[in-house]
């Protein structure tokens, strides 16, 4: 019987070579004669750029490239506009170097190569450019007033689209329903802030005419298509490789950001390699950023805490530019519904410009926000008819029997946004034991006898993960007896180097060790999209799994042949094939291998060995019999789903808030998460703590602060605080498995989900633990100052809102 | 995040440091434990033509138990004090403030006396070298002076250090055996620089009433603070809680009034300020009572 490696906590393949120091990321990328290049960046948020005066610069010895929009010929295109929608009617996309206007700090104006990093930065600080500042979009409140300044001068009202979706009759419900609420949420910038910035080192090569170019990116297939177009090569002339990438967090999906154009076109004009490696001071300036959004919700329920309807009208920040279209407010608005039955919903998004960094996907990608506003209606509904809290969300949940369910909006695949399978009820109960749900309350109030303030929380979500279009893999057994396996998708972190061995190993009868996985290199494999929208393992997972299934066969019907038994009856195991009963006669995959290739010659010891097996001479005729249309043990797979599959999970934490100084800590934190069937239970449960310190980081810790001209005034990690092992407190997890109906191994993606609900319950946790001062909280992020603020408000009984409860006394505190 | 063209100078010792100060003047910045100077250099905030590397001084390398004061080399450690057994043993106070100094790889290279040469006002030494009336020992061609905490922090990281000037040595005075003390603060995370803190002794009569104390404030202004009108206040008291509730009151109007940030404005620093000082001296009082 051989062992079920899927499933397995196996250890990581990839961890040897990592903690060992011996990954390879681009900046460890030194070849020889190689250059430097810097990006000079606008200082002003929105200016007209009235005069570039490169001379000085271009005169310091050692500079040998200064490089302005006007010298960039016919790469001077705005940079392709990746996912249309209808409703982007306003679509903008940014320039290489910037030509006439800049419109935000950061966009880069001017390039520098020269013999080093330094001499390039010294550079910069001669090119001299004139800026004639104009009016600044800092926020959605100035980007939707009337009067607001425009972001580009063609584009009234700086509204880049506006997207309306909605099913039921939300109008007519809303209208007629016992208990309305409306109120305003809002969510404010962040930044995926991956331990590794961008980087790029390109190549040249004279003598093979071809351009290789090493990226920090989750997308080297795409990038290697749109560079082959912009500089007119042949695609097999363009390799583009993503080595070790350390974190990607969906910043680094995006294309093209302008260096990786730039350093290509200075490597071709100059015929020499070209490095540029973003510092963290351009990674906050010039990396993509995420999540600011206002939402206006009106929402219906009746006497029993059951949802009726929900009216959602919100401002999404996309920045100065959407290159990455409206995928994110998309997301927002499908994900909004959650694991409830809501039947009647209007989603009314505009996408406003401002001038501020351009908005892609980060992590969670719209669903922070999306379940930011739904659980905050679950809480609400909870407390206006002093309900358990979670007792309202069971009395909402779709049931187990109403799958596959269409939650009637379309997707951001353009494909329906119909849950799979789920079991939203199960992952709850698992929640509320591993919380001790039920003895809470004694527990919050005997602390609260003593001053101290706890507070529970949670946050239930739905996330569409496995989206479209396909991935592909190659699966190739060496005449070592190694597996080699290559796919189109990166590795940014996510472990492709040992679930796809686990799957591979399954099907081989080898252990995930003896896999070797090449992922990010188009020249290992030609095909594929990127690694986002938690979906590598599941959709590029598939396409290993179906890839393999055919090497099995090939290894089966060859080994029957050699040893004249029936294809059925050859078995896999232990790195061995050999006839049902028989293990004493086997051949290895790596022998297997060798006899896949039908050559005259032969070489090493398991050729001899293989000589000496007296097995069944080859049959007269061509080498390659019709049946074996080709030599070798490998084949290609691919797999592009029907249409995305649905994940879901429910967080729970007990927090204590400090009331004298708005401190907070984790006293507990529960995950329960369902992604399907789990190739690797530690794989998954690394994603969802990494992905529960990152919402904790967005929820409480790292903001993203603008002045009113748009300076970034948080942009160190002085500033800007991702939280450290110190603040992240030890998290639970637990798993509910319901099995995708709609990939062959059942699985649902995970790596986006650990951030999803935290910022909901956060704002749980911090309305239970200061209940006594009836605060509701309504904003993301907040930080211990503003916190402190809201309790002052209180105290003043300046209350923020008129709750339908009865208010008993709140603790009298001095007002100053 | 490259610095700009700097000459590097790395005297082995301290009378070539010195006369290098005198050629160079303003445009010359030591160097020591880099902490502060690196970054800034990084970040071209900073951009002097000469830096002169001290660590390689090793006569200023020592921790010295003398009878009224710890005595501290200028390229000390802060990890070599926070791990040095005559410290431990006799200035837990000095060991309490630095761990709450960054992280352990920032206290590895970070020197005691670089801290406060710096003058961050948010930062733990400087606050403590005045809390104890420590003092600065500067050496230049021209000879060495002492100068007392009280007189050496000027402004926001400004001090009345002169450009040709080494500071060689910090002087930090014993707590009597009585003794209570603490230092505490409040930070975003683990290693941060204070959104406040404070810094009390407190040393208590044999009836088991306050005979003096000391208190000093970081991160409420553009140096560190002193709260000599809150000692005053405690003299003669057990510290009960109406007390500490008048002094956290004084100290509300410690914290400077413009001292707002994305990180706290000066009415919530106000509040940490009071809190801070409830705090330090319940935790200071209780530890000397715990002596007696």
């Amino acid at each position: 019987m051989a062992t079920r490696w899927f499933g397995a906590p196996v250890q990581r393949n990839e961890d040897p070579r990592l903690l060992r120091g011996q990954g390879l990321y681009v900046d460890d990328i030194d070849l020889p004669g190689m250059l430097h290049a810097a990006v000079l960046r606008s200082p002003y948020a929105h200016a007209k750029i009235v005069r570039i005066d490169t001379q000085a610069a271009s005169n310091l010895p050692g500079v040998h490239l200064v490089l302005t929009a006007t010298d960039l010929g016919e790469v001077l295109e705005p940079s392709p506009l990746l996912i249309p929608h209808p409703a982007l009617t306003h679509p903008r996309t940014q320039l290489p170097l910037a030509l006439h206007e800049v419109r935000y700090v950061g966009e880069a104006v001017a390039f520098v190569v020269a013999d080093s990093r330094y001499l390039a930065e010294d550079a910069l600080e001669l090119i001299d450019v004139a800026y004639e500042p104009l009016p600044v979009v800092h926020s959605l409140a100035t980007a939707s007033a009337p009067d607001a300044p425009l972001v580009h001068e063609d584009v009234q009202g700086n509204v880049a689209a506006h997207l309306l979706q909605s099913v039921g009759n939300p109008d007519e419900v809303l209208a007629n329903a016992p208990h309305v609420i409306r109120e305003t949420l809002q969510m404010e910038r962040g930044a995926a802030m991956p331990m590794e910035c961008r980087g790029i080192v390109a190549r040249w090569d004279h003598y093979e005419q071809m351009l290789t170019c090493w990226i920090s990116t989750q997308a080297p297939i795409p990038i290697r298509n749109g560079l082959a177009a912009i500089f007119h090569l042949p695609e097999h002339k363009v390799r583009v490789i993503a080595p070790d990438v350390g974190g990607g967090f969906g910043a680094k999906i995006m294309l093209f950001y302008p260096e990786e154009i730039l350093t290509p076109f200075a490597t071709m004009r100059l015929g020499r390699p070209v490095k540029w490696i973003e510092d963290r001071r351009e990674n906050f300036i010039s990396t993509n950023q995420e999540r600011g959004q206002l939402h206006e919700v009106e929402y219906a329920f009746d006497d029993q805490g059951v949802l009726l309807a929900v009216r959602d009208v919100f401002l999404h920040d996309t920045g100065a530019y959407t290159p990455y279209g409206i995928i994110v407010p998309i997301i927002t608005s499908c994900s909004l519904p959650g694991p409830y039955r809501l039947k009647h919903y209007a989603s009314d998004c505009q996408a406003l410009y401002t001038n501020k960094v351009p908005v892609s996907p980060y992590r969670g990608a719209g669903r922070p926000h999306a379940v930011f506003v739904m659980e905050r209606i679950m809480d609400r509904i909870a407390l206006e008819l002093q309900m358990d809290r979670l007792e309202v969300r069971a009395r909402n949940f779709i049931r187990p029997d109403e799958f596959p369910w269409d939650v009637g909006l379309v997707y951001q695949d353009g494909g329906p946004t119909r849950y799979d399978s789920g079991n939203y009820q199960a992952a709850l109960d698992k929640l509320k034991l591993a919380l001790d749900y039920d003895t809470f309350a004694t527990r919050q109030a005997e602390a609260r006898v003593q001053g101290r303030y706890l507070g529970l929380g949670i946050g239930y979500y739905v996330e569409g993960t496995s989206i479209g279009p396909y991935e592909g893999a190659h699966v190739r057994v060496e005449p070592d007896g190694r597996v080699f396996v290559a796919t189109g998708v990166t590795s940014q972190g996510q472990s492709h180097q040992t679930v796809f061995a686990q799957i591979v190993a399954d099907q081989l009868g080898i252990e995930p060790q003896a896999v070797l996985v090449a992922t990010g290199d188009t020249q290992a494999f030609n095909w594929g999209v990127g690694t986002f929208a938690s979906r590598a393992a599941t959709v590029a997972g598939s396409a290993v799994h179906l890839a393999a299934v055919k090497v099995r066969k090939k290894i089966q019907a060859l080994a029957a042949e050699l040893f004249e038994a029936s294809a059925e009856d050859i078995e896999l195991a232990e790195g061995k094939v050999f006839v049902k009963g028989a293990p004493q006669r086997a051949l290895t995959l790596g022998q297997l291998a060798i006899k896949a290739n039908p050559l005259r010659y032969t070489y090493g010891e398991s050729a001899r060995t293989l000589a000496a097996m007296n097995l069944a001479a080859a049959r007269p005729g061509p080498a390659l019999p019709p049946e074996r249309d080709a030599p070798g043990l490998e084949a290609d797979g691919f797999y592009s789903p029907p249409h995305g599959s649905f994940a879901s999970g429910v967080h729970g934490a007990i927090i204590e808030v400090d009331p004298a100084t708005g401190m907070v800590s984790f006293i507990k934190y529960v995950a329960v998460h369902d992604c399907g069937h789990l190739i690797n239970p530690l794989v998954v449960e690394g994603q969802v703590h990494g992905g529960v310190a990152q919402g904790i980081g967005g929820a409480f810790f790292e903001r993203l602060v603008y002045d009113d001209t748009a300076q970034l005034l948080s942009s160190t990690f002085m500033d800007y605080l991702i939280p450290t092992a110190a603040e992240i407190p030890d998290i639970t997890v637990e798993h509910i498995e319901t099995p995708s109906p709609l990939n062959p191994l059942g699985m649902k993606g995970v790596g986006e989900a650990g951030v999803i609900p935290v910022a909901a319950l956060f704002a749980s946790a911090l309305d239970d633990a200061l209940s006594p001062w009836h605060i509701r909280i309504r904003e993301m992020p907040l930080h211990p100052c503003r916190l402190h603020e809201l309790l002052q408000e209180a105290r003043c009984h300046k209350a923020v809102l008129p709750l339908a409860t009865e208010k008993p006394g709140a603790p009298t505190e001095n007002c100053h | 995040m490259k610095p700009p063209q700097f000459q590097y100078c790395a005297p082995g010792v301290l009378d070539e440091a010195l006369g290098l100060l005198d050629q160079c003047g303003t445009d010359a910045k030591i160097l020591a434990g880099g902490q502060s100077l690196i970054p800034l250099l990084n970040v071209r905030l900073v951009a002097p033509l000469y830096l002169v590397d001290i660590n390689r001084v090793a006569a200023l390398d020592y921790i010295d138990a003398r009878e009224n004061h710890l005595a501290v080399g200028a390229i000390v450690r802060q990890r070599s004090v926070e791990q040095s057994p005559v410290v431990r043993q006799r200035h837990p106070l000095l060991i309490e403030a630095i761990t709450y100094i960054g992280h352990m790889q920032i206290r590895n290279r970070g020197t005691l006396a670089g801290s406060i040469v710096h003058a961050d006002p948010a930062a733990e030494l400087p606050a403590l070298l005045c809390c104890l009336d420590g003092e600065i020992v500067a050496r230049s061609s021209t000879g060495e002076r002492i100068i007392k905490a009280e007189q050496f922090f000027t402004d926001y990281l400004t001090t009345t250090l002169d450009a040709r000037e080494i500071v060689t040595e910090i002087r930090l005075p014993w707590l009597p055996p009585q003794a209570g003390w603490a230092c505490i603060e409040f930070t975003r995370r683990a290693g941060d620089y204070a959104l406040a803190g404070a810094i009390a002794v407190v040393v208590p009569t044999p009836a088991g009433t306050c005979q003096s104390a000391r208190i000093s404030y970081f991160g409420i202004a553009a140096t560190p603070v002193r709260g000599y009108e809150i000692e005053q206040m405690l003299i003669g008291t057990t510290l009960d809680d109406a007390i500490l509730q008048a002094a956290a009151h004084a100290a509300e109007s410690l914290v400077q009034d413009d001292l707002s940030d994305i990180h706290a404005t000066s009415t919530y620093r106000r509040a940490l300020t009071a809190e801070a000082t409830r705090r330090v001296l319940r935790t200071a009082w209780q530890r000397c009572q715990n002596r007696s």
